[in-house]
């Protein structure tokens, strides 16, 4: 089908929408910066709405015209010129992040909210700032078209979260951030040593050009490889997860919300680029499997060490390591094991239903433990009793998100575990169904510890420290019931994410 | 051996000497240092990429040049927040490591918002 999909070299109607996606943050940045820490807020709350928005619109019209959204950055062509790109991949993560962060904007006006009349102070500065910047990063990777647009917004990313870990510059969480930025420092070179091999071997970096180029020999594998270390790092795949528990967990709750959710994702979303459209075909069945295994690892060695927990912020940081590797699964069971191409575009589906559904459980969780942490004053799980009569819509909000990474219908969790469970007996990999189920059962384990501690009586009368505002609960919740209702997408718009897929990926030059 | 190869071994050995050190080292300033020896290794192999393309007549091929020109931005910046993070650590603190004991984040326990 040598259509818009294949030739890569105009601007469709409409592309100026993936600019605007990309200008509106970096707009609100500087405006910030411009007319000083009290505007943050206002400004971001007047953004991130319109971000949903725009989003939303990227997304109607991506999956109504069945087409990619192109714009070509001032008519230069690649490979010289830069290409934006919204195929359904971006345009369903697009929406999703906007929501989150969004959400995640209501719930940190409690924390970070900026009065008129009130004094600047620094952290609520940084932290709209940071957020804007966060979700501009996340737009411009989602949209980027070439390797090394790629490679800029990932840094920008970066560098948008290490700040957000240690907003309260304690020295454990000042600790975190400089290990967090040094795994991340390392992912990045790594990441772009393999852009300079890649571009020295077929003179671009654009995807959807790389794609057609590109040919197995041991620059591209040793390229493909680094790049994929350098994300893995960034990511947190088991071994390179180190970092992200204490980071996640000691960074204030609306922080960890965006970590958790947002920003872990991102470099992900790089993965899959790379190895299902720049180098489609590439990964072969023993890197599939071995992507796979790593995400096992993930998952068994996260939930271990997840339901030895004693404090639920660090519960739910080693429960993100062990949800990350559940991404990975995507890549065996969408590949298969004969041939390198891709089998079950199901798999692909599901893996990004995953990581859209975890995005949103777990920033709902996070925000729960925050509320938890406000009224009790700790994190204490042998200690949380009582709770769940204090704030019975928060603990409500966490046990839905604690059903959609279980994989509970009709979440969206359970979707994604189904279409990877479908894709593994089409497939006839039965080893990773089993993978599946185990993870399923350790996740059940380590919520029940936390929702039984919760709702069980307390030992002594519970005397909340603060009322927690309504809005914060409710955040907290319209993500979690988000999370539970995106499994009825199986309805609709499932296949948003086959739109852009090149024909070609089953059969292209290589 | 012509130039760009002499070049490229170069940027390779310090791309190893790099990665030797950022691994090694406990100390979050020499890490840093060996970021930049590594990025500068990095830097380097930009420059024989777009030296190696200059076949056609060109004396070198301007995309990697400014691709490096971004990434030296990119590894300055990254180098300041760094420098910053651990002067800030040195601050609370009073000295400057990390644990290296301290993998699970068992010490971040008390930490929260």
């Amino acid at each position: 089908m040598p259509d818009a999909n294949v030739l890569p070299d105009a601007t469709t109607t409409d592309g100026a929408l993936l600019v605007l996606a990309i200008v509106l943050p970096a707009a609100g940045v500087l405006l910030s910066f411009v007319l000083g820490g009290r505007y943050a807020e206002r400004i971001a709350s007047v953004l991130l709405p319109s971000g949903v928005f725009l989003a939303t619109i990227i997304f109607a019209d991506v999956w109504q015209s069945d087409h990619q959204l192109i714009y070509i950055i001032g008519d230069w062509k690649p490979p010289l010129g830069i290409a934006l790109r919204a195929d359904g991949l971006s345009a369903a993560m697009m929406v999703t992040m906007a929501i989150v962060i969004c959400a995640v904007a209501v719930f940190a006006h409690a924390d970070f909210g900026t009065r008129a009349g009130s004094v600047e102070a620094r952290a609520p500065f940084a932290f709209w700032i940071l957020l804007m910047a966060i979700w501009g990063a996340m737009n411009l990777i989602f949209l980027g078209g070439d390797l090394f647009t790629l490679y800029v917004a990932i840094e920008l990313l970066t560098f948008a979260a290490v700040p957000l870990v240690c907003l309260d510059g304690r020295a454990e969480t000042l600790q975190a951030a400089l290990r967090y930025l040094l795994f991340a420092l390392l992912g990045s070179i790594l990441y772009l040593v393999g852009t300079a091999l890649l571009y020295g071997s077929y003179a671009t970096l654009d995807i959807a050009l790389l794609s057609r180029r590109v040919h197995m020999e041991p620059a591209t594998l040793a390229a493909a490889t680094l790049m994929t270390i350098g994300l893995f790092a960034k990511t947190a795949l088991f071994p390179l997860h180190l970092w992200l528990p204490p980071a996640h967990a000691g960074a204030p709750a609306a922080a960890s919300a965006v970590l958790s959710a947002v920003v872990v994702k991102g470099s992900f979303f790089i993965v899959v680029r790379l190895w299902f459209d720049a180098m489609p075909g590439m990964l072969g069945p023993a890197g599939a499997q071995l992507f796979g295994a790593l995400g096992t690892a993930a998952i068994v060695v996260g939930s271990v060490v997840a339901l030895r927990q004693q404090r639920l912020k660090l519960l739910i940081a080693y429960s993100t390591v062990a949800q990350i590797g559940y991404l990975f699964l995507m890549f065996p069971l969408a590949l298969g094991t004969v041939s390198a191409e891709l089998q079950s575009s199901g798999a692909l589906a599901g893996g990004m239903l995953q990581a859209i559904s975890h995005a949103t459980a777990k920033a709902a969780m996070f925000m729960a433990a925050g509320l938890i942490y406000a009224v009790l004053g700790h994190d204490r799980i042998a200690e949380l009793g009582g709770i769940a009569r204090a704030i019975p819509m928060t603990i409500f909000a966490f046990a839905l998100g604690g059903v959609s990474l279980i994989g509970l219908p009709p979440s969206g969790g359970f979707l994604a575990k189904w279409l990877l469970l479908e894709a593994a007996v089409a497939t006839g990999q039965w080893w990773w169904a089993i993978v599946m189920l185990t993870g399923g059962l350790f996740t059940s384990a380590y919520m029940f510890i936390v929702l039984s501690r919760a709702v069980a009586p307390p030992n002594a009368p519970l005397e909340p420290r603060i009322a927690v505002p309504r809005y914060q609960e409710a955040a907290a919740l319209a993500l979690a019931l988000t999370s539970l209702l995106l499994g009825l997408v199986a309805l609709g718009p499932a296949d948003i994410f086959g739109v852009g897929r090149p024909d070609s990926m089953m059969g292209g030059p290589r | 051996m012509n130039a760009a190869n002499l070049f490229g071994l170069c940027g390779a050995a310090l791309v190893g000497f790099g990665l030797y050190g950022l691994v090694t080292n406990p100390e979050p300033l020499r890490k840093i240092l060996a970021f930049n020896l590594l990025g500068s290794g990095v830097f380097l192999v930009f420059g024989v990429v777009s030296r190696r393309a200059a076949a056609s007549g060109l004396g070198g091929d301007p995309v990697p040049q400014a691709m490096v020109i971004t990434a030296i931005v990119v590894a300055f910046a990254a180098t300041a927040m760094a420098i910053a993070l651990v002067l800030r650590l040195l601050q609370e603190t009073g000295r400057s490591t990390l644990n290296a004991d301290n993998p699970g984040g068992t010490n971040t326990d008390r930490g929260n918002s």
